[in-house]
């Protein structure tokens, strides 16, 4: 069992600011009053996985699980198009979740699923330089199960310098 | 307008496999034009995916989405002749809605 490492600040700070941040947003009436669309922003602004992931209603700290599935390229010659699979033959899962850990923008994309829908998604992401891809599947129990992939990134692709 | 959405739906009788082309520049707010300065954040900030008009998938997306985003998922129960529906929303306000038939 391993947890993904938190950067710089620790878990409580993030949470803390990710609530800030929330609550400005709704303050300035940006985001619609359903507050699961204002967590579901602040996350974005998360500065680690962990808070990421708890911004968004993860109740434990995430898990390693082999149930949880991440297809990505070992090596990324661009980082401006890497192709990502996340998918899982669990069921109950809530939401499906990219992240990358040394984005400017940690997390990447939240899928929300219904019953009608498999989990099992294909989309392309950014990436600004190597490192580690998370694909996570919330539960609808409040566990967070993450499969992690190192993407090697040979051309960063966020346009920063 | 923004362009229109690619969306191509493909059933096998119990579930379609649906491939989605947004059209969208994705500015992260980090890359810099020609002049050196900032280009502004603009990017897709909110998809709905819909299966004869019920919301089968919806998803929040940071800069972090390569442009021209694609995304595939698969809708059970989807037969031919079904309808399938993209929409977006970006941090812009702008909207697009598409739909297409399942093959």
């Amino acid at each position: 069992m391993t947890t993904p490492p938190d950067r710089a600040l620790t878990r409580r700070l993030a949470l803390q600011r990710s609530a800030q941040v929330a609550g400005l947003l709704a303050l300035t009436g940006l985001v619609p009053a359903h507050a699961a669309v204002a967590a579901g922003r602040a996350a974005f602004d998360a500065p680690s996985v962990n808070g990421a992931l708890q911004a968004l209603g993860a109740g434990a700290a995430p898990l390693e699980s082999a149930d949880v599935i991440l297809t990505a390229p070992d090596i990324a010659e661009n980082g401006a198009v890497v192709p990502l699979t996340v998918s899982s033959l669990l069921t109950g899962i809530q939401s499906l979740v990219i992240l990358v850990e040394k984005n400017p923008s940690i997390l990447c994309a939240v899928f929300h699923l219904s019953d009608a829908v498999d989990a099992n998604l294909s989309t392309r992401i950014k990436m600004d330089q190597t490192s580690p891809v998370y694909g996570v599947a919330l539960m609808q129990d409040g566990r967070a199960l993450f499969a992690r992939k190192d993407v090697q990134v040979t051309v960063g692709g966020c346009g920063g310098d | 307008m923004p362009n229109p959405t690619r969306i191509r739906a493909q059933s096998n009788g119990t579930s379609a496999t649906v491939r989605v082309l947004m059209a969208h520049a994705m500015e992260s707010g980090r890359r810099k034009d020609a002049a050196g300065k900032l280009v502004p954040p603009w990017h897709i900030q909110q998809v709905t995916a819909t299966h004869n008009g019920k919301v089968v998938l919806t998803a929040d997306w940071g800069t972090a989405v390569s442009q021209n985003p694609y995304l595939q998922f698969v809708v059970r129960g989807a037969k031919a002749g079904d309808t399938i529906g993209i929409a977006w929303t970006d941090n812009r306000g702008e909207t697009r809605s598409d739909a297409a038939t399942v093959m």
